[in-house]
Formats: structure tokens, C-alpha cells, sequence
């Protein structure tokens, strides 16, 4: 009997979950946590939708929404001119969160480093192998640099976090710019690939003298040492939600949001952060889905947002998030 | 000559059972195997044509000059897979070296000397070595054999044998010897499974007839089982090949990834299946997804080509032993 009262009741719930609305997204990694979370939490506020997202890559993602297998996109880059010339609509992009890169290394006693631009681009080069060398330790006095090779680990699987440090080291150099350029993927001129974060944290805690970058919200989590950065007014800053935020509210964001924020102006700025995109079409063919799809953006653009700092995403500041709200208005369904 | 063949065979059956229902029979059997053996074929030509047609901007492109360049650069789509080809052989040649004298004297152990007690654990132990995940593997590759390669063995072999090229160079733990260490763990339970299972199906008789004529323990296997075997065991060793030409996961790992042609096991290096695992979830340009599908064509054919070298190796060398009866 309460085998029969357990199975009608799975039915129920079965028939139940049939009536929801299904609304399909895919794409990035990096946001991944985050969009989880508020679909759950979209779920409780409206329990007729339902969000099933696909954390596959950006490349995927934008591969999806361009061939409407899915009902919005995620991308971690802006999508180039190239691809965005295939969609067979226009294409917005929303910004959601922003996140920053980090360098950590493994040095005796763990100091806290500071570096600016030029050097890490050099070390990233092989121009700069040695960690005494005199363009870190002027930055670095007091602190007993060993003199040992600087071993360089870098991701060796495409992401949203390469693109970020590229994105960076090729603003503040033109060599860089032109000798390795910027993509999620990028030919090293030095250095060991780790697979994911875990790959790049796993060389750089074992080996005495490595250098690499990783994910603020890793490197946090995993208790990683991380370095202060020179910012484009000067400071060496923290990474962190405010320094992030800060980046977001400073750097120059154009009318479609494909925009880049390494290395803006703002004083309290960390360099080195980029943000993560939803990409959703301005028509939308389904009314109903459209519908429900725009409640939802304006809930996480607003309600969703204030969720992002206990997760280690930097939330759009307030000048951002007025564009944002506003260019949601204009999805048509 | 044919129809001789042909009707010789239902004859000498006809007395057994009706003509009729026996024929039918067999010809579903017949059919019906024949079908899943194609369907095998099948699959491997629809793959090849697959990874042909994803390949196709790539291959227009870059013609050959995609196996001979050893440029892997995304930004300027610029592909060649010459350092991953390496990377893949080297790796899989150095899991060869350490994993088949450890399986066949493993298979020969379990089946000609260990005691029965003994036997069925040590099986099962070896069984469940092929069940542990890759990624497992990987991630203990990483926290626990690298370390212990780079503090202790890389040290050593570099003293002991540093005048060789191929132990030479900086250490980082994470290289080329690294990546075959792992695919050779990966490979071994099921070399020694396979052989075991073959050196069982060694008669008995082979074995009394030779002690009989006074050979030693070690004679019995060298001249009775595994001269015999000796097929089967180059077919168990082929497997293990195949599975460590395509391994990915736990190689990327530990490989290093640094597409490169170092003369030296200690440099890192990256093989064919890790590149494409490492970078095909964010390819977004078309010349660049297109190479990571060419990428995966020299896979496929790298592995056609290593296998019908071993093909022909057997064909060669293989017929100087004794042969099964």
C-alpha cells in the first residue's frame, strides 16, 4: 500500500514537473557556481520555470545559441565580430558577474609579492628566469628573494581564466600583444601547462619556484598565496570583490557590453578581471519562454546580484547595472 | 570446386538433423554475425568520415604541412601536430617498455608458479587496477607518483644515467617519462589479463611433454607456454597499446603539456588525445575547432598505422617460433 501511495505520488510529482517550463541555457565554466545557485533560488520564487544549464565551455555555448539549440548562451569572452556575423538575430550580450585572475607562486616562507605589469610580463616571456632579479626585488624590499629559476605554469586547457591574463599581459605590453596575443588558448613561450585550476595549483604547490595564475575564488578557497598588483593609477592592489567591482565601474564599457576591463583607471582597481556574459537573443521566438526568460534576467540582475559576493563573484556596480536593467527592456517576445 | 565445397558440408550435417531448418538456421546465424561484425566497421568508417568532414577547413588549409609543422598557435590559427605525434608515440613506446615485461611476467607468474591460494587475489587485485578512473589516476599523479618522480627517481636516473641525452636537462616531474609511467599503470591490468587468459588456454600437454624430456621449470615456460602463446601474447600487448595511444585524462595530467620535441624524457611534452581534451570546449574560431577535429584524424590514423606496423611484425618475426600444434 505505501508502495502504490509512493509510486502515485512520484507520478504526481512526475505530471507536475511535465507542466513546468524548460528553459535551456549552456556554455561557461567559470560562472558556473553562481548560476547554479540562482537557479535554485529562481526556482522557489517561480516554481512554473525551470533553468537547466549546461556548463559545457564558451565555445560551446556560443556555438549553441548561435544554432538555437538552446534558449540563452554563456561566454566568459565577448564573442569576436566573426562569430557574432552568424547569428541569425541579434545577439545580446549581459554581463552578469566578474571575477579576477591571480598570480600565485611558490617561494620560501611564503612572502606577499608585489609586481606590476611589465615584470609578470616578462617573467611569462622567459626574459625575467631568476626570482632575485632586480626589476621583482625592487618592487620587493625586505623581502629574501631565493636565487633559483622561476618555473612558469600556465593552464594548458582553454578557459575564460587564460583569456583574462592574456587579455591583461598584452594591454600592458605590445610585445606580448604581438608575439602570443589574445585567446582562451595561446602558444607559451615558456612554462608547463596544468590541466584547470586544480592542474596549475597542484604544479605551483609542489614545486619550489613556480609561477602561475589561477582564479581568485580558487586561490581563496584553496588558501593559495596571491601577489598585489600594480593598477594603472599607480596603487599595488588586492584582488578582491571590491577591487573587482571597482575594475567594472571604472572601465569603459560600450553600448553592446563586448568590452574588456583589464587594466582600467579606477585607483582602488585590480587589473587583472574580466566578466562572464548570458548571450540571449533581442527577439525572442517563444513569447512565453521570453517572458519568463526577461523575469528572470531582471531578478538576477538585481536580487541575484547581491548573492554574487558570499560566492567569490564580483557583482556589477550600480552604474553597469542600470545599462544592464535597461538593456533588458529591449528583449521583444 | 564450389559446389563440391558446398554440398560436402550439408551432407555430412543432413544426417544430424532436417536440411531445411538446420539451413535456415545457420543462415540468420550467419547473417546475423556477419551484420555485427560490419556494424564494427561500420562505426570505425563513419568516425574516420566524421573527423574527415570537421577537419576539412583545416586540411585545405594546411595540406601535410599539418603533420610537419610543430607550430600549435591559436591566436593566428597557425596548426601542425608534428609535437603532439611525438609526444603520443614517445609516451606510448616508454608505457610499452615498462608495462610488458611487468604484465607478461605477472601472467606468468598467476598462471604457471603462483600457488592457488594465491592466484584468485592477486587476479581480482589487477582487475580492480583497470577499474580506477582516469582521472583518479591523473590526480594522483599529480599529488603523489610526481613528487616522488622528481625527488627520487628523475634524481637518480639523471646521476646514473645522465650521459645519455634522454636523462639530461632540468627537472620538473611533469614530462614525457611522467606520462608514460601513468599510461603504463593504466595499461598493465589489462595486458596481464589478457595474456593470463592465454597462457591458460595453453594446453597441458605442451607442458608435461616438455617436462617429460627433463626441461627445467624455466624451460617449460620458455620453450612449452610462452613460445606457444606467443601470438596471443603480441595481440594482448597490441590492446594495451590502443588504449594507451588514445589514453587522455590521467596523461594530461602529468604530461606536462608543452607542445615540444625535447630529446630529454625529463622535458615536459603533450600528446594528441590531451590536445584535444585541453582545448576543444573553448575553440570558438572554425579554423581552430577544424584543426582539433585534424588533430583527431592523425589519431585515428596514427593508430591504423601503428597497429598494422605491429600487424606486420608479427607476420614477420612471428612465424620463425613454434607454432600452435
Amino acid at each position: 500500500m505505501r508502495n502504490l501511495c509512493f509510486i502515485l505520488c512520484a507520478l504526481g510529482l512526475a505530471a507536475n514537473a511535465a507542466a513546468q517550463m524548460l528553459i535551456n541555457g549552456a556554455g561557461a565554466t567559470f560562472p558556473y557556481p553562481i548560476y547554479s545557485k540562482w537557479f535554485d533560488e529562481y526556482a522557489k520564487i517561480d516554481p512554473s520555470v525551470r533553468f537547466n544549464y549546461q556548463s559545457i565551455g564558451s565555445g560551446g555555448g556560443q556555438k549553441q545559441i548561435l544554432a538555437r539549440t538552446v534558449d540563452f548562451g554563456a561566454s566568459d569572452g565577448p564573442m569576436s565580430d566573426e562569430n557574432l556575423a552568424k547569428a541569425t538575430g541579434k545577439l545580446l550580450h549581459i554581463p552578469t558577474v566578474a571575477g579576477a585572475d591571480v598570480l600565485t607562486y611558490n617561494l620560501p616562507d611564503h612572502p606577499k609579492l608585489k609586481l606590476d605589469g611589465p615584470t609578470i610580463v616578462d617573467i611569462f616571456l622567459g626574459k625575467i628566469t631568476r626570482w632575485n632579479d632586480p626589476k621583482i626585488q625592487a618592487q620587493n624590499h625586505g623581502v629574501q628573494l631565493p636565487s633559483s629559476d622561476i618555473i612558469v605554469v600556465h593552464r594548458s586547457d582553454g578557459s575564460g581564466t587564460t583569456y583574462i591574463w592574456v587579455d591583461y599581459l598584452s594591454s600592458v605590453s605590445k610585445e606580448w600583444e604581438a608575439r602570443v596575443g589574445r585567446g582562451t588558448s595561446v602558444r607559451w613561450p615558456v612554462g608547463l601547462g596544468g590541466k584547470g585550476n586544480e592542474g596549475v595549483a597542484g604544479q605551483v604547490k609542489q614545486l619550489p619556484g613556480t609561477v602561475g595564475y589561477v582564479e581568485l575564488a580558487y586561490a581563496k578557497q584553496n588558501k593559495l598565496p596571491y601577489a598585489d598588483v600594480k593598477n594603472a593609477s599607480g596603487n599595488y592592489v588586492a584582488p578582491g570583490i571590491e577591487s573587482i567591482t571597482e575594475a567594472l565601474a571604472t572601465a569603459k564599457i560600450p553600448d553592446d557590453f563586448r568590452f574588456s576591463m583589464v587594466n582600467p583607471p579606477g585607483e582602488r582597481a585590480y587589473p587583472i578581471s574580466g566578466a562572464t556574459w548570458l548571450l540571449v537573443y533581442e527577439e525572442q521566438k517563444d513569447a512565453a519562454k521570453g517572458k519568463k526568460l526577461v523575469e528572470f534576467l531582471n531578478w538576477a540582475a538585481t536580487q541575484g546580484e547581491a548573492m554574487a559576493a558570499a560566492l567569490d563573484y564580483a557583482p556589477l556596480p550600480e552604474n553597469v547595472q542600470k545599462r544592464v536593467l535597461e538593456r533588458i527592456k529591449s528583449i521583444r517576445y | 570446386m564450389m559446389n563440391q565445397a558446398d554440398s560436402i558440408v550439408p551432407e555430412s550435417m543432413a544426417t544430424a538433423q532436417p536440411p531445411a531448418v538446420r539451413q535456415l538456421g545457420d543462415r540468420v546465424f550467419k547473417w546475423l554475425t556477419l551484420l555485427m561484425a560490419l556494424s564494427v566497421f561500420a562505426l570505425i568508417v563513419l568516425v574516420g568520415f566524421e573527423l574527415w568532414r570537421g577537419s576539412h577547413l583545416a586540411l585545405q588549409k594546411f595540406g601535410w604541412r599539418f603533420l610537419s609543422s610543430s607550430e600549435w598557435d591559436p591566436v593566428n590559427e597557425q596548426f601542425g601536430a608534428l609535437p603532439f605525434i611525438f609526444g603520443t608515440v614517445v609516451s606510448s613506446l616508454i608505457a610499452l617498455l615498462i608495462a610488458v615485461p611487468l604484465s607478461i611476467a605477472s601472467a606468468v607468474f598467476l598462471t604457471e608458479l603462483a600457488p592457488p591460494w594465491l592466484r584468485q587475489p592477486l587476479t581480482v587485485f589487477i582487475e580492480l587496477l583497470a577499474a580506477v578512473p582516469s582521472v583518479i589516476l591523473g590526480l594522483w599523479g599529480i599529488f603523489v607518483m610526481v613528487p616522488w618522480l622528481r625527488e627520487h627517481l628523475f634524481l637518480w636516473l639523471r646521476s646514473a644515467l645522465g650521459f645519455l641525452p634522454l636523462f639530461q636537462g632540468p627537472i620538473y616531474g611533469v614530462s614525457f617519462l611522467a606520462g608514460g609511467i601513468i599510461i603504463a599503470i593504466m595499461i598493465v591490468p589489462i595486458i596481464t589479463s589478457v595474456s593470463r587468459e592465454i597462457l591458460r588456454s595453453v594446453p597441458g600437454l605442451q607442458r608435461e611433454a616438455a617436462y617429460a624430456l627433463g626441461a627445467t621449470r624455466w624451460e617449460v615456460t620458455r620453450i612449452a607456454v610462452l613460445s606457444y602463446a606467443k601470438k596471443g601474447l603480441f595481440g594482448a600487448v597490441i590492446l594495451g597499446l590502443g588504449r594507451a595511444l588514445g589514453e587522455t585524462m590521467a596523461v594530461t595530467m602529468v604530461i606536462g603539456n608543452n607542445p615540444q620535441i625535447a630529446p630529454s624524457l625529463f622535458a615536459p611534452g603533450y600528446t594528441l588525445a590531451s590536445v584535444i581534451a585541453n582545448e576543444f570546449n573553448e575553440a570558438t574560431g572554425d579554423v581552430y575547432r577544424s584543426g582539433l577535429f585534424e588533430i583527431g584524424l592523425v589519431l585515428l590514423g596514427v593508430t591504423i598505422l601503428v597497429n598494422a606496423a605491429a600487424q606486420l611484425l608479427l607476420k614477420t618475426f612471428g612465424g620463425a617460433g613454434a607454432k600452435p600444434q
